[in-house]
């Protein structure tokens, strides 16, 4: 799990890692959020400074993609495919279930649960598709979306 | 006693449904019951529907056990599972299962067949010939015989393969890429997953094949990072090929150089676009870039770049095993070869079908799919993923070419086929592709960034039933703008899926919100 504590040094080492080549940017940008879960703005200061760019240049990245999230999310993220072959097997309505359940919106945090959309997990064939903590589920109704939910609380 | 081997895939969607416990369970129950097996972690052989599909190997033959569960496994064992005894989930020898006997398997004959980190595996199974006859036979020969292949680019837009890398070879450079695009993000599409999970040295063999065809002694896979499990499976065959010399420099001291760098993207569905792709391998934001200059003249850090799909290229090694000819052979008219068919959504028999141009969308989706999951009618199927159009039932005669679908006003793309039964919204279905293009724009271009917005206001007001005439006017205008002046296929073909339900079922925008 990803950890929320800045590090400068932690920082530094990813930069390293890819030897501060610019043309990494989005790979590095990646690393940070696999080790924080989020992108802090004093990191986009400090990344600016360690691979010679603009603030600007490294903002307008983390502003561009949706895996570059600016504000810290909970302990769990659970995704839920919006895409055709998942609406196709009733993703509308499992969305609505979990937005029940959790007592969130898409795009909206609780005290453990980060709720988002996704579009395509490529597991169309098993549809609805749901991701929890990195980890794919198919064939997810609500009765086992609320069962895997149970499981990730309780730390499986 | 005998060692004996079962198969059980580590493939994202087997492991979705449990594969990863049934792999536990198995050893588990083999320990307590003092049952000496070897378990083997395979790709999927794409019959999704059968997952986790396990297989004992019994005497040389492959005996399959479909839709295993973690709490089936005592039960399999106490059947005789090592000696491929009876059971209610018993198939018998997979290369039976008729959902794969009659397929054409061309670029995924190894997925599900071999151990896909395995160097000795994938070399027993003709791994590397490819890259060997290749430097036997020149690049010139490797150019002529893609060419005459036919292949067209998987991805969806079916540029000549061909004529691509002779491009490539022809312009002069210091430096030349090869740029595998496996971002795969249309909808009701998992091809390139599947062989990148199934066969990942198949893939670093053809891109290999590909910077010795046209000069380029670095290769990029932009993978989507929502496919973590691919990642993990790919980065090991990148090491596992450079360890055994078959990356690097002087591969296998034929004098060429080349080696791979695995980059992830990072959620955004218009980095698929080539140029996009591009511009996000060079580290910035994935915006389009205007065309020309083509990639294959000014690509990557504007070097010379060949960008394929991850099918494309994985296409290539049995193309220079067997000959360009051969893969010609195969199809009907322009559209030469096979297509992996990705059969999704609402469907009894979901998985991937490679299967050669010219067999029918009902063939697929009765024949090898059993119609829905529902058991209802099928009311609409998408083709090509979410830019793709919607066809109605009465359509499904159309034949699988490439032609044939721009005659109609669809399109084939990367051969995703979604299947939604009658109870199916489809002014909603409009709605949806006209929202997802307002998401995943790039931005770049005033039609698709803009219209794209103003495309699902005008779709709201038609189902709130206001002016509904005078908005479908203006729809099919906004559809038009969108068509002709937009940068790249986002906004160019956001209007064939709203088209297609304005042309096949507009009565849904009266009816839209109504329980079916």
């Amino acid at each position: 799990m990803a950890e929320n504590k800045l590090n400068r040094e932690a920082t530094s080492d990813i930069v390293q890692r890819f030897d501060a080549r610019p043309e990494m940017l989005v790979q590095i940008l990646q690393a940070i959020v696999m080790r924080y879960g989020w992108i802090p703005e004093e990191t986009i200061r400090q990344l600016a400074e360690e691979l010679n760019l603009s603030r600007a240049d490294v903002h307008g990245v983390v502003n561009y993609y949706h895996d570059f999230r600016t504000d810290p999310p909970a302990r769990h993220i659970v995704k839920i495919c919006q895409a055709e072959a998942c609406q196709a097997m009733g993703s509308r309505t499992l969305t609505e279930h979990a937005r029940g359940m959790l007592g969130i919106a898409l795009h909206d945090t609780n005290e453990a649960v980060t709720l988002e959309p996704v579009y395509c997990l490529g597991n169309c064939a098993c549809a609805p598709a749901v991701m929890i903590n990195g980890k794919t589920h198919g064939r997810v109704n609500p009765a086992r979306f609320d069962e895997l939910v149970g499981a990730m609380k309780e730390g499986h | 006693m005998s060692v004996s081997k079962i198969y059980v895939p580590r493939e994202t969607s087997a492991v979705s449904v449990g594969a990863d416990e049934v792999a536990l369970a198995i050893a588990r129950e083999a320990k307590q019951t003092g049952t000496r097996i070897e378990l083997i972690r395979n790709g999927s052989w794409g019959a999704t529907w059968l997952e986790p599909l396990v297989e004992v190997e019994v005497d040389g033959v492959r005996i399959a056990y479909r839709n295993v569960s973690e709490a089936d496994v005592p039960g399999l064992f106490s059947a005789g599972l090592v000696e491929g005894g009876e059971h209610a989930h018993r198939l018998g020898p997979i290369t039976d299962v008729d959902y794969l006997a009659n397929q054409d398997r061309w670029t995924f004959w190894r997925c599900g067949l071999i151990d896909p980190i395995s160097l000795d595996d994938f070399r027993r199974h003709q791994g590397f010939n490819a890259l060997q006859k290749a430097f036997a036979d020149g690049p010139d020969a490797v150019l002529d015989a893609v060419t005459a292949s036919g292949l067209r680019g998987r991805g969806g837009a079916g540029f000549p393969t061909g004529i691509k890398w002779r491009t490539v070879a022809d312009t002069e450079a210091e430096q030349k890429y090869i740029a595998c695009n496996a971002d795969e993000g249309d909808s009701g599409t998992f091809s390139d997953r599947i062989l990148m999970e199934g066969d990942p040295l198949g893939l670093i063999e053809s891109m290999a094949v590909a910077g010795f065809a046209v000069g380029a002694s670095k290769g990029y896979i932009y993978l989507r990072s929502e496919y973590p499990l691919t990642h993990l499976i790919l980065s090991r065959a990148l090491d596992v090929a450079r360890d055994g010399g078959w990356l690097g420099a002087n591969i296998q001291d034929s004098g060429f150089d080349f080696d791979i760098e695995l980059h992830l993207g990072a959620g955004s569905y218009v980095c698929g676009e080539e140029t996009a792709m591009l511009e996000s391998l060079e580290g910035k934001k994935g915006i389009v870039r205007y065309k020309p200059p083509l990639p294959a003249h000014e690509g990557l850090f504007g070097k010379p770049t060949v960008v394929n799909n991850v099918v494309t290229l994985a296409s290539v090694s049995n193309i220079m095993n067997l000959g360009g000819e051969r893969y010609a052979g195969m199809g009907v008219n322009r559209s030469k070869g096979t297509l992996a068919f990705q059969l999704a959504g609402n469907i009894k028999r979901g998985g991937l079908v490679e299967k050669s141009f010219g067999i029918t969308l009902r063939e697929l989706i009765e024949d090898w799919g059993g119609g829905t999951a529902s058991g209802r009618p099928v009311r609409a199927v998408q083709v090509g993923g979410p830019l793709g159009a919607y066809l109605p039932a009465e359509q499904l005669d159309i034949t699988l070419d490439y032609e044939a679908f721009v005659e109609i006003g669809a399109m084939i793309g990367h051969g995703g086929i979604v299947v939604f039964d009658d109870t199916v919204d489809m002014a909603q279905q409009a709605r949806f592709a006209m929202e997802f293009c307002a998401i995943e724009s790039c931005g770049k271009c005033t039609p698709c960034r803009i219209g794209s917005t103003r495309g699902v206001e005008v779709i709201d007001r038609m189902i709130a039933g206001e002016n509904r005439e005078e908005n479908y006017d203006l729809l099919v205008e906004l559809c038009d703008t969108m068509e002709d002046a937009s940068l790249c296929a986002m906004g160019g073909m956001t209007p064939y899926p709203v088209r297609s339900v304005l042309n096949h079922f507009a009565e849904d925008f009266a009816s839209s919100g109504d329980e079916p």
